[in-house]
């Protein structure tokens, strides 16, 4: 890393660029990286995440693959084998679907088939989730999937300091990790510079965004992840106003979970709802909610709700903002936790 | 007077020309797989080599035959035989440098015996103690894989880091006909023709995938003719002539080595026995085709050139047959042990750290062991005393 003190001023960046600078100090500090994928060479991506790799380390260190995820998670699969550490960019959620065989049947297993003899140091960066306009195919949430696959990590920022961290130290990680950047926040800004190592997050833990300052009384945690995050902080301002005093807790890694930094804010708070704009049937949020339940039922003083994307295909653009959820269902949701005052049999949906 | 005729009307432009990428021609494979034994070629090959295939073919079989008799005894859960394409199997093993890796399909355990692995080991897998569960770093040999074709990419891409490191590795993936349709397949070819890998794809067409021929697989020409669409040779060989298969191999892995990139190798070759032991083969193949193939066997082939060159004699065979004998009794023995498993090795190696969640899984099954063994040692106690 060549820190200067210029760069050690924190300045205004974006999700993007921060992102890009971690794949470039990964691959300046470490050899065996390699950046891989369609696109991320010439170009630096369609969303400009890889710009300048190829330039300042060559094409055989930042590649431009042919067209096929199968074969560019296939072909990271034996790079790993003999010691490389890829970095593969899937352009888009959707299409990362190809090389899903790869991932699971290979991907995820191969430490575990070889009893620990072969590793698969591999970062699979995708792209994911809605409200940027994209046409079909251009916004799924498919952190469910990864989620069902043991072997693999699953990790989401909702910064730009932890775009970076998380970034770096999914690279160093000695496991696959699927690192799912929220292209909605892509150009969301934070006064950041890479230089601070205690911003280099740790995969596994969540963090509290925003406190409950009166524990008891009107108060209970948002759980939410990725493009989520900001919307629950816009939240948690908004029901100040009616009375509620919110926790928003930022899971930052879906796998490993961390069950403490949750159900120590549930047990503060007493109330939880999950948001994410992922489907809710079949979604992260009944996991999550089900691990709060099996710990925290007695701190409870409502059930476990969940503020989800309907369980639709990812609706076509115009409609987005229908399905998307929204500070508004956030609050609804919270106003629905009033369980000992006004919820009524039959109310629960 | 139409539009276009009028001056300054639109005229279009002829497009640029056109010029094929690369001369198709050379990449072609023969019409014919290519044979040396039988034919005066094979007096150029090494009596050396020719006893070794010899050796490992009888070897092979009599592997394939002692694996099958243990799925009888139920020490096996299935076994892939590779009966009939032992030719394949030994050559793909035998024509690699030490530090070359090979990348072994399901069926494809004795290859991966012939270049060195435990045959215990190499049936890991089938036996079911664990999924493969060897080294593959010991001896270059990447875990036998089930999902067919899927184990190509890997090839193409070790091969690929290998070059990029400098390092002088060439991997060499083996695939079923059937395996051929996949997409994997298709991309892993395009992959190593684009990167120049030195990786070299060995197609062991032996007539079936599972009961589906190979007419209902590809239209295509050959497999080897899928080559020239991807920009590398494709060459056909008779899978059943070790040398030929030994040699045609050899060229291929040289040419990568040398910088000259992938090569696709088709080998026509038999599955004379089921596709496992719980296949009924009578379904879809007829006893006439399979005494046709039998007519062409491996190690008939290379006996008669050994003795037509006095290579071989009654001793010799015999000793080579003991030889083979001693190996079957070994693994015999080595598989009728129970293997020792430790249940708690389930949350070793999911990660390189456990989460908390496999701890909190691990502490529970270590508990429900406890309570195992506490009732089995209480079990024992009274059965004593009774
Ligand atoms: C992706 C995938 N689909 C289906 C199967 C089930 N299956 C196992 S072997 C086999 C036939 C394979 O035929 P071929 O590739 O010709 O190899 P062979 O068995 O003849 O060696 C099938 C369909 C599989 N292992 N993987």
């Amino acid at each position: 890393m060549t820190a200067t003190a210029v760069e050690t001023a924190r300045k205004p960046a974006t999700m993007a660029q921060a992102l890009g600078r971690a794949m470039r100090d990964a691959m300046a500090a470490d050899p065996t990286v390699h950046v891989m994928g369609e696109d991320v060479g010439t170009l630096g991506g369609v969303f400009r995440i890889t710009d300048g790799l190829a330039k300042e380390f060559g094409d055989d260190r930042c590649t431009d693959t042919p067209l096929a995820e199968a074969g560019i998670l296939g072909t990271a699969v034996g790079m790993a084998m003999y010691g490389l550490r890829p970095v593969v960019e899937m352009q888009f959620d959707a299409f990362a679907y190809p090389a899903f065989e790869q991932l699971i049947s290979h991907v995820a297993r191969m430490r575990n088939r070889t009893r620990g003899a072969m590793p698969l140091p591999i970062t699979v960066r995708v792209p994911y989730g809605g409200g940027i306009g994209g046409v079909e195919h251009h916004s799924d949430s498919s952190e469910a999937y990864y989620m069902a696959t043991p072997g693999l990590h699953v990790v989401t920022p909702a910064t730009v300091a932890d775009a970076y961290g998380l970034l770096r130290a999914a690279i160093a990680s000695d496991d696959p990790v699927v690192f799912l950047e929220p292209k909605r926040l892509y150009w969301s800004k934070a006064d950041w510079s890479p230089d601070h190592p205690e911003e280099v997050a740790p995969i596994g833990r969540a963090v509290v965004r925003r406190r409950a300052s009166v524990p008891g009384g009107r108060a209970a945690t948002l759980v939410t992840y990725g493009p989520s995050v900001p919307v629950c902080l816009e939240a948690a301002e908004a029901a100040r106003a009616e009375g509620w005093d919110l926790e928003v807790v930022d899971l930052r890694s879906l796998v490993p979970f961390d069950d403490e930094t949750v159900c120590a804010s549930v047990r503060r708070t007493g109330r939880a709802v999950i948001v994410h704009e992922s489907t809710g049937f079949g979604g992260p949020g009944g996991e999550i909610a089900a691990r709060i339940t099996e710990r925290c039922f007695h701190h409870l003083e409502a059930p476990v709700l969940r503020v989800a994307g309907f369980d639709i295909p990812y609706p076509p653009p115009m409609l987005e903002r229908h399905h998307l959820p929204g500070v508004d269902r956030v609050l609804d949701a919270v106003a629905r936790l009033q369980w000992e005052s006004d919820w009524t049999e039959g109310s629960v949906g | 007077m139409t539009v276009l005729e009028q001056p300054g009307a639109y005229r279009p432009t002829p497009p640029p020309a056109w010029r094929p990428r690369v001369d198709a021609a050379p990449l072609l494979p023969d019409a014919e797989p290519y044979r040396l034994l039988g034919t005066s070629a094979a007096d150029d090959v090494s009596p050396d080599l020719l006893t070794r295939l010899y050796a490992e073919l009888v070897r092979g079989r009599r592997y394939n035959t002692q694996a099958t008799a243990l799925t009888r005894q139920g020490r096996l859960a299935v076994y892939p035989s590779s009966t009939g394409q032992e030719a394949c199997q030994v050559a793909a093993a035998l024509v690699l440098e030490e530090q070359d890796w090979l990348f072994p399909s399901y069926r494809d355990t004795l290859a991966a015996v012939v270049r060195g692995l435990d045959p215990v080991q190499a049936l890991t897998l089938l036996r079911g103690d664990w999924h493969t569960g060897y080294d593959p770093h010991e001896h270059r040999v990447a875990p036998l894989c089930t999902p067919l074709a899927t184990q190509l990419p890997h090839a193409v891409g070790l091969a690929h880091a290998a070059r990029l490191k400098g390092d002088d590795v060439v991997a060499l993936a083996l695939v079923g006909d059937g395996g051929t349709s996949e997409g994997d397949f298709h991309e892993a070819l395009n992959f190593a023709a684009v990167w120049q890998a030195p990786v070299v794809f060995l197609v062991q067409n032996n007539g079936f995938a599972i009961s589906v021929p190979l007419a209902k697989q590809t239209a295509a020409p050959s497999l080897a003719h899928k080559a020239v669409g991807y920009g590398m040779p494709g060459r056909l060989v008779d899978g059943n002539d070790a040398a030929a298969v030994h040699q045609v191999l050899g060229e291929a892995v040289r040419r990568a080595r040398e910088g000259g990139g992938p090569t696709l190798v088709e080998a026509i070759t038999y599955r004379v026995d089921a596709h496992t032991n719980a296949d009924d083969a009578t379904r879809y193949r007829s006893d006439k085709e399979l005494e046709a193939w039998r007519g062409h066997d491996p190690i008939d082939l290379i006996t008669a050139e050994l003795r037509r060159r006095d290579l071989i004699d009654d001793d010799r065979v015999e000793a080579i047959r003991q030889d083979a004998e001693a190996m079957a009794a070994a693994l015999r023995e080595r598989m009728n042990e129970d293997p020792v498993l430790d249940p708690m090795d389930l949350f070793e190696h999911v990660y390189a750290e456990k989460t908390d969640q496999l701890r909190e899984q691990a502490a529970q099954l270590r508990a429900e062991l406890d309570a195992e063994g506490q009732e089995d040692r209480e079990n024992e106690a009274q059965e004593g005393t009774r």
